[in-house]
């Protein structure tokens, strides 16, 4: 008999005060008994409308049987059939846009926690399963992956398993990419993201750090005799900062979400003692209205600001944000200063930042993405005081590559053009997927697309 | 990890250590740079790229002790390793075609300019070298510059060696005697390069400036090192370092600059005193 209840297992999570001044992850968690419980909620549905909503379509109800079963090494390999970070999606995807927006127990009450329990699964797996990946037999097939960030490795896991002779180039000094440079630690705990690495090293595949590819080294110089490649896969991201050009954006303490978030991430700037420095504020606009907005105010009230504003052009209907986070930020203490736009940054003699001039906006017709555009209200500008602001409005791919890459087509907006069944760019065996191809959007999609890929090269070569 | 094959020191605060990183040693060009870590959980840095063996697979860099992390890393013996290495980053200085030149350099900024001076001297052009030093003692790379250039001027700010000026005046005494530059390229503290190039600007000879601001990638993702470049917004890492001094914003970038002067002198100040407790 499943269990009817109307409601979600709650996710235990850290108390608001405190976390607010920790680092630590907020969410801890389903444990064993209420993981049980959730997956009874579960009606196994034989059309499984869950899985369609999965990008990479994991056959959820079988999981979630195994869980109700008390098999979660057998709800692990279900969910590894299809993704390769189940401990990081289960955390960071948006399941409420995806598999649980159509479960049938939300029709009535709340859907099953599918979320909660991929998490749960994956983080039983990582204690207790005994067995270290085995590196495969060699094909002799070398593939290149540029990026780690979910779609590299996603495609370096799936090749490597296929034994192929994977090298993953990452530019940074540390693999994971966006998992590890921009969501921050309360969210996503880095320790997973290196246990994935982890199992990828297990696996044979090798990881490059510290190799900018175009500059360090060009796709063409990988495909030539010299490296060796025989198909490249680009995962590079769009990790180049937008800013809005308005007056007062260089002055001192006006960060972009991406610097903010790398100096806290990567650079654990937070702790004591650290080398790298951040400014410590006492009150932080954080301009967007995005995760990585809520991530970059969060991380702004944890180092210790009295006031963190997101101020948002739009209503809190539009906020582009998961509803948690935006949730979890209210719970901190973020304060949303809604349908207002910054006007002007303003600054003291000292060039540091001490103010923020908006002006008041209301919403109109839709615009062509279907939202209300946001109008300006004459003469309703005001000043938020302020002594730090965090652009937080969005990313577009770093043109590094395109610029280095004879013959690789890309669009207006910068991103690489490829066929969405199989990655394949205009450039011979050079395929392409994640936010590099899409633009900024979700991990899960960027594995999904990783994974495309990795069939596409696997298909190609293998001929 | 990436080894110091050679630590040579040049004067009392200035370090040359030549790392081994073959990657970066065969598409190094001068006027790019790299950025390093001295250890886990160490700061990324940029450092200009001060010279370059393909061969031998090392590149070199020269430091002087600022902050925290050079104060670390020239705690580092000749032997021993450095946590991270990448690049080469930017733009490489645009040389080709220039027959007749003028490098300005000041302080540890002269490190940066004589790899410029000498693929200068290498490509056949014409060079004339200004360099300033604030005294005798922190003179460096004299012989090399001497080799490589074709006209050599060396000033310090209290006159103890070579001609007692700032480098603008031995700079516009030439111009003013007609010397006919392709162009004026300089290398050296913000302040430095602001007034080379106000002294060049009537002449109305191209006055290439090197700039150097705060970074974390190296890579255009952070944009911590941008600047207003004719009034436009410009990342130093990718589209620079290196921009026609008269569009730069020198006023905003010193400014910039100093964001975490506090924190620095701090850091460096916890940094030394952890290697005196080391010493005892």
């Amino acid at each position: 008999m499943p269990n009817m209840s109307l409601k979600k297992n709650p996710m235990p999570s850290q108390d608001p005060v405190e976390r607010a001044s920790n680092f630590k992850e907020v969410a801890l968690g389903y444990t064993k008994e209420m993981a049980l419980d959730e997956a009874q909620r579960c009606l196994s549905c034989k059309n499984k409308p869950c899985t369609k909503g999965c990008p990479v379509q994991i056959d959820i109800p079988a999981f979630i049987k195994k869980v109700a079963e008390e098999d979660f090494e057998g709800a692990y390999d279900i969910i590894a059939k299809d993704s390769s970070l189940p401990a990081v999606c289960g955390r960071v995807c948006p399941q409420e846009n995806q598999c649980e927006k159509y479960c049938v127990r939300g029709i009535k009450g709340e859907p099953v926690g599918i979320g909660r329990l991929e998490r749960f699964v994956a983080d039983w797996h990582n204690e207790n399963a005994k067995e270290a990946p085995v590196k495969p037999a060699s094909n002799g097939h070398k593939v290149a992956i540029i990026g780690s960030g979910p779609s590299g490795l996603t495609c370096a896991g799936d090749l490597a398993k296929k034994g192929y002779e994977v090298t993953v180039f990452e530019a940074l000094h540390t693999a994971g990419g966006v998992l590890v440079y921009g969501i921050p630690e309360f969210r996503l705990p880095k320790a997973i993201v290196q246990k994935e690495v982890d199992g990828l090293k297990a696996l044979g595949v090798k990881i490059e750090t510290n190799t900018v590819v175009g500059k360090t080294v060009s796709v063409d110089e990988l495909m030539s005799d010299e490296f060796g490649f025989e198909a490249v896969f680009i995962g590079s991201g769009a990790g180049l900062p937008s800013f809005m050009n308005i007056p007062g954006e260089n002055l001192k303490a006006v960060y972009s979400a991406n610097e903010f978030l790398t100096r806290i991430n990567l650079m654990k700037a937070y702790r004591e003692g650290a080398d790298t420095p951040i400014k410590h504020s006492k009150a932080v606009a954080v301009v967007g209205g995005g995760n990585v907005a809520m991530d970059a105010a969060r991380c702004a009230k944890r180092l210790g600001a009295e006031h963190v504003y997101i101020v948002y052009r739009r209503s809190e209907a539009e906020l582009p944000a998961r509803r948690e986070e935006v949730e979890h930020a209210k719970e901190e203490g973020i304060e949303f200063k809604l349908l207002n736009n910054p006007v002007e940054i303003l600054g003291g003699e000292d060039r540091f930042v001490n103010g923020i001039k908006c002006i008041r906006m209301e919403l109109g017709e839709p615009d062509a993405s279907g939202r209300r555009r946001p109008v300006a209200v004459p003469g309703s500008e005001f000043v938020l005081d302020v002594d730090c602001v965090i652009m937080a409005i969005g990313t577009s791919p770093n043109p590094l590559i395109k610029n280095t890459t004879e013959g690789l087509d890309t669009n207006s907006h910068g991103c690489i053009v490829a066929e969405e069944e199989t990655g394949k760019t205009s450039k011979d065996m050079v395929y392409a997927g994640g936010d590099a191809v899409t633009g900024a959007a979700t991990v899960i999609l960027a594995m999904g697309a990783g994974k495309t890929a990795a069939k596409a090269i696997d298909e190609a070569l293998s001929k | 990890m990436y080894k110091i094959v050679k630590k040579q020191e040049l004067n009392p605060t200035v370090t040359l250590m030549s790392i081994e990183a073959p990657m970066v040693a065969r598409k190094a060009l001068a006027g790019q740079f790299i950025i390093l870590r001295v250890d886990e959980d160490g700061e990324r840095i940029p450092l200009t790229i001060a010279g370059y063996d393909r061969k031998g697979g090392t590149v070199d860099i020269i430091f002087q002790v600022v902050g925290a992390t050079t104060e670390k890393l020239n705690h580092k013996k000749q032997g021993e390793c450095i946590q991270d290495f990448v690049g080469p980053l930017g733009v490489a200085s645009h040389l080709e075609g220039l027959k007749k030149v003028c490098v300005v350099g000041g302080g540890v900024g002269n490190a940066i300019a004589y790899p410029i001076v000498k693929a200068l001297h290498e490509q056949g052009s014409d060079v004339t070298a200004i360099l300033g030093f604030r005294n005798k003692d922190l003179v460096i790379l004299e012989d090399e510059f001497r080799a490589a250039s074709n006209n050599f001027i060396i000033c310090t700010d209290d006159g103890s060696y070579g001609e007692k000026a700032l480098v603008t005046e031995p700079l516009k005494r030439l111009l003013e005697s007609g010397e006919q530059f392709d162009e004026v390229i300089t290398i050296g503290p913000i302040v430095m390069m602001k007034f080379v190039t106000k002294t060049v600007q009537p002449f109305g000879i191209p006055c290439i400036v090197s700039m150097s601001p705060i970074m974390v990638d190296g890579t255009g993702m952070c944009g911590g090192c941008r600047l207003t470049v004719d009034g436009k917004t410009k990342f130093a890492c990718v589209d620079g370092p290196d921009f026609d001094g008269y569009k730069v914003d020198f006023d905003e970038a010193i400014d910039r600059g100093s964001m975490y002067k506090a924190f620095e002198a701090q850091a460096r100040e916890a940094a030394c005193n952890l290697y005196k407790m080391e010493v005892k």
